[in-house]
């Protein structure tokens, strides 16, 4: 019965339904009309933008491939994507693997020090950034942490609160007697740990990843706080605020082409991990 | 095995425990206790008592304008992402083609970073604006929409997800029971459909009310509190009066204090309410 019905809908479209159709194309180009203006504006001379900021590039106005030659090669770009890259990467790698463990950890052993840690990670997940910004910078300053692998370290203790929390959640719900057997063979906790209970944490660890990589890439204050403007350690997007923020000549086509080189990177991700980004966007909403 | 396992606790625990009393507690503790000092670096913290937090209210710079024009866009983020986005998860829910493409471009937005974002939604609205003669920050009213419009287009695709799982969990039966008994569209929606997808309207209320309260990428990009920090939030009032003027720090970090307490008090409150809807279920 219900089959049928709904075989019948997917024949026919009802015009009810082809009018939602056409009104969603129209909302599409409107959600990818800011990227499609930015796009269009990043291959013009830098004289004719402000001109015309609406049409397309003609033959007068082309520039080419200029502003991204520009954008890439005199603003120090190129190795903020390097330092993203690697910040990205490294932090998040840390993240996983110490995070998980502490979890595990703090998960299994029933006393009042891991409960009284796992209160305090989770308490750390609704405390803002601005609340510990000052002291935080002070302290990594002083311990010489404001390099990118310490800027790798730093990142290890403020994504340790969501993390902690979504592993230790997926810990629970994990038998005991996966674990007692692995026990009885002679495995030690640590190898019981990366042979058993690691591979089975696989879906938490996407989530967790695809959460933290997107943070880490995207967040501004820390690295400009730690780093700072002046080091050749800048991430993306503490040059685009540098750049494109600063106030007085600016070139407003490599601007264009800065912002989009920003966002391909994401756009190549999310496309290509699609699936797993949306589960883990919303199992991280959901819990958190 | 608990007892073996409990002589690892170093081993398991201590490289994340080092990075998060470094980059969290100690942090932490001692910014609570600079809320109550007079300093400029952190080696020369004075104790001065509460008269930091009776800056943050009064004098320039306050806190005050900030807090109101975070309320003020607080609630119209909440109202207008919800709605948009219960409205469209409605729509990708009743077998249209294309279903699949359209969520995957609405919930693109969310995965930009806050700066890049402010620089191209600013980029665009300079544009626009400029054909009337005018800028983004030459009046806060433009910052304000300008700043609502952007949110919204970073929020929608999120909550609509969001709120399409959440719909999609709501039983066919009861909705053609309803139509059996005669019930219009409307009130189907009304009396069946919203009832049964409270929870997720709660966790997407909650999430908009965070994350816009908090926001400061997007504020520092699109118009940086401009003009005159008319249209600075609060997040973006802390870091200025951190870094804008010396000897504002305390001042500063009394306000970071304030709100911490207001973010935690939501976080409460949300905690609350889902308990509730758990024992309701």
């Amino acid at each position: 019965m219900a089959k049928g019905s709904n075989t019948q809908i997917k024949e026919k479209q009802t015009v009810g339904q082809n009018i939602a159709f056409v009104i969603l194309c129209l909302l599409v180009v409107a959600f990818l009309y800011p990227i499609i203006f930015i796009l269009i504006n990043s291959f013009k001379g830098k004289f004719y933008i402000s001109k015309n900021p609406f049409a397309l590039p003609n033959s007068e106005t082309f520039a080419g491939v200029t502003n991204y030659v520009t954008g890439l090669t005199k603003n120090g770009f190129l190795s903020a994507i390097f330092w993203s890259f690697f910040i990205t990467i490294i932090s998040v790698a840390l993240i996983l693997l110490f995070t998980s463990m502490t979890a595990y950890y703090i998960t299994r052993v029933k006393s009042k020090l891991a409960s009284g840690l796992y209160y305090l990670f989770t308490f750390s997940m609704v405390v803002p950034f601005q609340m510990v910004m000052f002291t935080m910078t002070s302290l990594a300053d002083k311990l010489h942490l404001n390099t990118p692998i310490g800027m790798c370290f730093l990142y290890l203790g403020f994504g340790a609160g969501l993390a902690v929390f979504m592993f230790s959640g997926f810990v629970k719900s994990i038998p005991l007697e996966i674990e007692e057997a692995s026990f009885m063979d002679g495995c030690n906790p640590l190898q019981n740990y990366f042979q058993v209970v690691f591979p089975i944490l696989k879906p938490t660890t996407i989530t967790v990843a695809i959460l933290q990589a997107m943070w880490v890439w995207n967040d501004y204050l820390l690295p400009y706080l730690v780093i700072g403007l002046s080091t050749k350690y800048k991430t993306i997007p503490v040059v685009v605020q540098l750049l494109v923020g600063s106030n007085g000549n600016k070139d407003m086509g490599a601007m264009m082409a800065m912002l989009v080189l920003a966002i391909i990177p994401i756009v190549i991700f999310y496309l290509a991990c699609q699936k797993y980004i949306i589960e883990g966007v919303v199992a991280g909403a959901v819990k958190g | 095995m608990q007892k073996t396992l409990k002589r690892y606790f170093l081993v398991f625990t201590l490289p994340t425990l080092v990075a998060f009393a470094l980059a969290f507690i100690i942090p932490f503790i001692m910014g609570v206790y600079m809320s109550f000092c007079e300093f400029t670096t952190v080696d020369n913290a004075k104790f001065v008592g509460v008269s930091n937090y009776v800056k943050a209210f009064v004098g320039s710079n306050s806190f005050v304008s900030a807090l109101g024009f975070t309320v003020k866009f607080v609630i119209v983020a909440i109202l207008s992402i919800n709605i948009l986005a219960f409205a469209l998860a409605l729509v990708l829910t009743k077998k249209i083609r294309g279903t699949n493409i359209f969520r995957t471009i609405f919930f693109m937005p969310n995965l930009i970073g806050g700066i890049v974002l402010g620089y191209t939604w600013q980029q665009m609205l300079n544009a626009i604006l400029l054909k009337y003669q005018t800028t983004l920050v030459s009046n806060s009213t433009y910052g304000y929409w300008g700043l609502v419009l952007l949110m919204n287009w970073q929020m929608i695709g999120y909550m609509m997800i969001i709120y399409i799982a959440g719909l999609q969990n709501v039983p066919t039966d009861l909705i053609e029971a309803a139509k059996i008994d005669g019930a219009t569209s409307w009130q189907t929606l009304i009396n069946v459909t919203i009832p049964m997808v409270m929870p997720s309207i709660t966790i997407c209320t909650f999430l908009t009310l965070s994350n816009s309260f908090k926001l400061y990428d997007q504020n520092l990009a699109l118009t940086a509190g401009a003009p005159m920090h008319r249209t600075e939030m609060m997040a973006l009032n802390i870091v200025n009066t951190f870094y804008g003027k010396t000897g504002f720090q305390g001042v500063g970090q009394a306000k970071a204090v304030i709100f911490f307490i207001i973010v935690a008090a939501i976080g409460a409150i949300q905690l609350v309410f889902t308990r509730n809807k758990e024992v309701d279920q």
